[in-house]
């Protein structure tokens, strides 16, 4: 699904050049659910950037689906996203003068499919992650869980291939953090791929493959014990 | 097709500061207002100008004498003379350009001096004209009763009147009848044959028009002694030429005529209306000019300010607009949506500063209609539909340039930029 050969990335503070990211090799197959960690300033954001066509890359190879992503003008990586990348971010970024069912539905607006029509298949998406009967509260209504419900069924609605998640958790308590979890390894056994950039260990074990940066490199990449645990039990 | 998401993020972005939002949108609104009202009132000037000229024959010359400034063949400076009867023919046969010759003599007497009119016990002071039937042609007034002077009148020196409704007012009662009625001008009886009233009220020559007698040229000249003295000529020039060459022409052959120097400026004299009308044309046109400069002007500082305002909620709203980019909006989006908001702020603004204007303007009509009175320095103010209709597209147009640098602003910041903007 992703494939990512020797990317380099530098942004220019003024005079000197930040070399963000050395040379970074990776695979990631379809329906894989992984986690990035690493302290700030190990380039994991900068890494999901990418990955989202957020961000260019100065040098190396980006492959999405097979597809080179490389000097996209803008339009075209907007559809790209809008067509193959779900984001579900740290502050939920939902807009806050729309509902939550609207909220849901923008991605879909995008597409230019009709309102009637997105607001349908919104709200089956909220039934998905249990907000139904929020549907027409608007986001300052909603609590911080609630909110990145809203956030990953907006995410999902256009059926990405991939979820992109940066610091899903970073803003929940450690229960709703769980149960923001439990959604997402539920989409990840539908078949989607789901990167989860995260400073947390406990978050990072609820997965099935940590990539750990540091300093712009790939320090390690490993099975959590817990599934290691899991598959011995198993 | 109408797109509700995309009025519902226009709304939410207008009320999210409402009074910047009325602020800003009032300064397009003033624009618009001030042009239309000046607009308007220069209009209600103009036409109020020209409805005191309307009819009067435009392309015409007026020459009088003065005395003489050189002295020439023998004669003194400062010599004084008088047209003559025989100039007349002499205009008519060497000047093929003319049209219409009217000379004309003035009686002494006047609004001025002391009462000349007299019928029964009733008096008045009037402006006494000696005309050929050609004066109506140059001065056209409009006949309530009777006729105007004509050639058989002034073949036999008849002794008969035309008189306007202001004299008829002062010497008959109010519901007499003047026609055939005789009144008693300078000690001699004159027959009355009609009633006018003048149709221009802006241009008179000695005395208000309405209070004026119009007798034959040739009566007033043998009743009262004037021999074949000629006041003045009232010419028109022929169709499409102007009226500066029968002008010319014509002061040079009375110049002839008389045995006054050809240089010498003062002699013959007199007014060309055709100048008088370009001068006045020009003045409304330059007034003109000058409010649609003032009024693009204000309407400009109003469109500027509606741009800088979109600037500021572009930079407000960057990390939304971060957000709709990551979920696949088009930079096309973005730019549609922040120039719509930008035409729907401007036009609404400015259909306001229209719609209020226009009604002013039409309030100040009615005010005046209902006032009455003809003699008003300001009538019919308002705007035409093509106007009002060009403010519209040049405000719309503006809109959309006005959301133009900002939208350009939003599109180029990165998304990636704009989702971190906290």
């Amino acid at each position: 699904m992703i494939t990512i050969q020797n990317i380099h990335k530098s942004y220019n503070m003024g005079t000197n050049s930040l070399h963000v990211l050395k040379g970074i090799d990776l695979e990631i197959e379809k329906g894989e659910l992984v986690s990035i960690m690493g302290s700030s300033g190990s380039g994991k954001s900068t890494l999901l950037n990418i990955l989202g066509i957020l961000d260019n890359y100065d040098k190396g190879e980006y492959r999405l689906d097979g597809k080179l992503i490389a000097g996209l003008s803008e339009t075209k990586a907007a559809l790209m996203r809008n067509e193959y990348i779900g984001f579900v971010f740290q502050s939920f970024n939902l807009i806050s003068f729309k509902n939550a069912l609207e909220n849901v539905a923008l991605p879909l607006y995008y597409k230019n499919i009709s309102r009637k029509k997105r607001n349908k298949i919104a709200m089956e998406y909220l039934d998905k992650v249990g907000l139904l009967d929020w549907a027409e509260h608007m986001p300052n209504e909603l609590s911080g869980g609630q909110k990145q419900r809203v956030a990953i069924a907006r995410s999902l609605i256009a059926n990405p291939k991939v979820i992109l998640a940066d610091e899903p958790t970073g803003a929940l308590d450690t229960a709703t953090s769980y149960e923001v979890m439990d959604i997402l390894k539920t989409i990840n056994h539908e078949g989607i791929t789901v990167i989860i950039v995260t400073h947390e260990t406990d978050i990072s074990r609820m997965t099935r493959r940590v990539i750990k940066l540091k300093d712009g490199a790939i320090e390690a990449d490993y099975i959590p014990e817990t599934i290691r645990d899991y598959a011995k039990v198993v | 097709m109408f797109d509700l998401d995309k009025w519902q993020e226009i709304f939410a972005a207008l009320k999210k500061n409402k009074m910047r939002t009325f602020l800003t949108a009032f300064g397009v609104f003033w624009g618009i207002f001030m042009l239309i009202i000046m607009l308007g009132s220069g209009r209600g000037l103009q036409n109020a100008v020209y409805e005191g000229m309307k009819d009067f024959a435009t392309n015409s010359v007026f020459l009088w004498t003065q005395p003489t400034t050189e002295p020439y063949a023998g004669f003194p400076r400062g010599r004084r003379f008088y047209f003559r009867n025989d100039d007349i023919e002499a205009l008519r046969n060497h000047i093929p350009e003319v049209d219409v010759i009217a000379p004309r003599l003035q009686a002494r007497g006047g609004s001025s001096a002391a009462d000349n009119v007299v019928r029964g016990i009733k008096t008045g002071s009037f402006t006494i004209n000696g005309d050929y039937p050609e004066w109506n042609l140059i001065d056209p007034v409009k006949m309530l009763s009777g006729r105007f002077l004509n050639h058989l009148d002034l073949n036999h020196k008849r002794k008969v009147a035309v008189i306007g409704d202001m004299v008829k007012e002062i010497l008959f009662e109010k519901d007499e009848e003047a026609l055939g009625e005789y009144i008693r001008i300078n000690g001699v009886y004159f027959q009355v044959v009609g009633v006018f009233s003048p149709l221009n009220s802006n241009i008179g020559f000695g005395g208000d028009k309405a209070q004026s007698i119009y007798i034959p040229f040739t009566t007033l000249q043998q009743t009262y002694n004037y021999g074949d003295m000629v006041g003045w000529f009232a010419m028109t020039a022929k169709e499409d030429i102007p009226a500066s060459v029968i002008d010319e022409k014509a002061k040079e052959l009375l110049k002839r005529r008389h045995k006054i120097h050809p240089a010498d400026s003062q002699a013959v004299t007199g007014v060309n209306l055709d100048e008088e009308f370009k001068k006045i044309s020009g003045l409304f046109l330059g007034i003109d000019v000058l409010i649609w400069i003032v009024g693009i002007g204000t309407l400009l500082a109003g469109v500027i300010g509606i741009s800088n305002i979109m600037l500021i909620v572009v930079k407000e709203r960057t990390k939304e607009i971060g957000i709709q980019r990551a979920l696949g909006a088009t930079p096309r989006k973005i730019i549609g949506q922040i120039i719509t908001e930008s035409v729907f702020l401007t036009t609404l603004a400015g259909y306001f500063g229209l719609s209020i204007a226009v009604f002013l303007l039409e309030m100040i009509n009615k005010a005046l209609v209902a006032s009455g009175g003809e003699n008003q320095a300001f009538r019919n103010p308002g705007v035409d539909f093509n106007i009002a209709v060009t403010a519209l597209i040049i405000l719309i147009v503006a809109g959309a340039v006005a959301g133009l640098i900002p939208a350009n602003r939003a599109v180029k910041i990165k998304p990636i930029d704009a989702l971190r903007d906290e």
